[in-house]
């Protein structure tokens, strides 16, 4: 399902209204989204700008994020750490969505292909806290993972409330948006490539990076950005799967915001640091990937 | 499609792979759904089939009243949302003006803006003009992001329609309105009614947005969810609560996938 559109019509010659058609169109969607999203992000980039307890401008809040305290860069490693998470999530979602992505898309039986990529992408369709609650089921220390692990004789594992704990309902959360971006892009591989390199002497290794990987590589990147996105802002699984030590950037704005610690200003920086890192992914996607990752969600 | 190329041979070892892909994708709804009928409060162990945690649910007034939220919430978005997205779908679809891959562009924002940049803004916003926040707020919310679901759906559907046939009718003097309303709309409905599903799901899951645009009383399911989830008073009433979720979602999901491929086979 790619957004393309027909060749615009130009044959039409009816002059009537010419340009009140389009307007009348796009006028509504647009004073919406210009209303409540564009103004709203103008609203917390000059917030972010406005120092707490003070009425001038100045860059105080961004200068916050690197403030040092006790040894500790406190705000700068949550930022590191939201980055480490989100890299570390989408290499296990490339990792493990590649093999069931080509899978769906080149060696199952084509007429169950739609059905069996609907079937896996499923659980999307579910609360996404009730599925993270749901690990919290499974990783807790006398939770289903280690029962089961006491029952085959192994001694159990303490992964939730740390690291361990995100990673997993981070990689459960973005595989199935992977392996969708990954399938439309495996879904147009020319499988003659395939056979003429396998006739020319090619091994499967081969064939692998220097056929396969090249053509679907623009679906590669869509499926990297869309994943490392959403996993870098993610607040409900670092917050319901992490402990204290594993907080977010998303966790530290919800603070700012709703919590004791209130700080709008400062909040709104990291928010604006947040768009930021986010454009420059979009940027770099646009200018190296392609545009399936917006209209195949 | 390469139709006659040989598919390579299904091998063993990728067989098992996708049967372990396929169990760590439902492992988490399996296990809601086999303690959702357990006995025992205690997900540690089993004490016999009981039904008890979904009548539970059923008698939770807190629940009940989010999910009535949630419920007036998604029904009030996607009604708005599928005016505006269809319409802009249209639109992008069918002029040319200065400035269309912008508009293209900030439409399709929200599905990459993450929420909580979304939900920071909206909340600033909401302060700065002084409206108080309700349920009405959260609509205005969830309408930015569920008209641009709606709007790529409805786009992609409209890839697949024959502009021809408006223009036979425009020649044929309808008005554009009728032409619309007569010849692309009913073309479009499958589109339409897809991406009002997705939308509604979207809407119905959404808990950082709501958390942030919520005033006082307007609690919706995910926000009433994540606060038992964070006192730590779990029970499994959760589990019932999620199976009853995960079969609703899966069959609008379902319906959805019918919908939007209905009329579009190859």
């Amino acid at each position: 399902m790619t957004v393309s559109n027909p060749p615009e019509s130009k044959q039409r010659t009816s002059k009537r209204l010419k340009w009140l058609e389009p307007f009348a169109l796009l006028f509504p969607s647009g004073f919406w989204l210009v209303s409540f999203l564009l103004v709203p992000t103008i609203f917390i980039f000059i917030q972010s700008l406005v120092p707490l307890g003070k009425t001038e401008f100045g860059i105080d809040n961004y200068l916050r994020v690197f403030e040092y305290v006790g040894g500790n860069f406190i705000y700068l490693t949550v930022v590191w750490r939201s980055l480490l998470y989100a890299v570390i999530t989408t290499g296990f979602c490339l990792i493990l969505g590649f093999p069931v992505a080509y899978w769906l898309a080149v060696i199952a039986p084509k007429r169950w292909r739609n059905i069996l990529l609907l079937l896996f992408v499923l659980p999307l369709w579910t609360s996404s806290l009730l599925r993270s609650y749901a690990w919290i089921t499974i990783l807790r220390p006398t939770g289903v993972l280690n029962t089961f692990l006491n029952f085959i004789g192994l001694s159990g594992i303490n992964v939730l409330n740390k690291a361990e704990g995100v990673i997993i309902g981070m990689v459960y959360t973005y595989l199935p948006y992977m392996v969708l971006v990954l399938y439309t892009s495996l879904e147009r591989l020319d499988l003659r490539l395939l056979e003429a390199a396998a006739d020319l002497g090619a091994n499967s290794k081969q064939t692998f990076w220097q056929i396969t990987v090249p053509q679907v590589s623009s679906g590669i990147i869509a499926g990297t950005a869309l994943v490392s996105i959403s996993s870098f802002s993610d607040y409900i699984n670092p917050q319901l799967l992490g402990g204290p030590g594993s907080r977010t950037i998303a966790s530290i704005i919800e603070l700012q915001f709703l919590g004791a610690s209130s700080n709008r200003g400062f909040g709104s920086a990291i928010s604006m640091v947040l768009i930021l890192a986010v454009t420059i992914v979009i940027a770099l996607l646009i200018k190296y990937g392609d545009r399936r990752v917006v209209s195949d969600s | 499609m390469a139709n006659a190329i040989n598919v390579p041979p299904i091998k063993r070892w990728q067989t098992w792979y996708m049967l372990l892909a396929f169990f760590y994708m439902y492992l988490p709804i399996g296990v809601l759904t086999i303690f959702s009928f357990n006995k025992s409060p205690s997900p540690s162990q089993w004490a016999g089939f009981s039904l008890d945690w979904y009548a539970k649910f059923l008698q939770n007034e807190i629940l009940r009243a989010a999910l009535k939220n949630s419920l007036s919430i998604a029904l009030a978005s996607v009604s708005v949302s599928a005016v505006l997205g269809t319409l802009t779908a249209v639109g992008l679809a069918r002029y040319y003006f200065p400035g269309k891959s912008l508009y293209r562009g900030v439409t399709y924002l929200p599905l990459i803006v993450p929420d909580i940049a979304i939900a920071v803004a909206t909340l600033v916003f909401f302060a700065a003009i002084k409206l108080p926040l309700s349920l009405g707020t959260i609509v205005i919310a969830h309408i930015v992001f569920c008209l641009a679901y709606v709007a790529v759906v409805v786009s992609s559907r409209l890839a697949s329609i024959d502009p021809k046939l408006e223009e036979a009718a425009l020649d044929l003097g309808a008005t554009p309105v009728q032409a619309f309303l007569r010849v692309l709309l009913p073309q479009l409905l499958p589109g339409i009614l897809s991406g009002c599903l997705l939308a509604f799901i979207l809407s119905m899951d959404d808990f950082v947005i709501a958390y942030f645009t919520a005033g006082v009383g307007s609690t919706t399911l995910p926000i009433a969810i994540f606060s038992s989830l964070r006192s730590g008073g779990v029970t499994p009433e959760l589990n019932a609560l999620s199976v009853l979720l995960i079969l609703a979602s899966a069959s609008i999901a379902a319906i959805a996938e019918a919908i939007r491929s209905w009329g579009t086979h190859d």
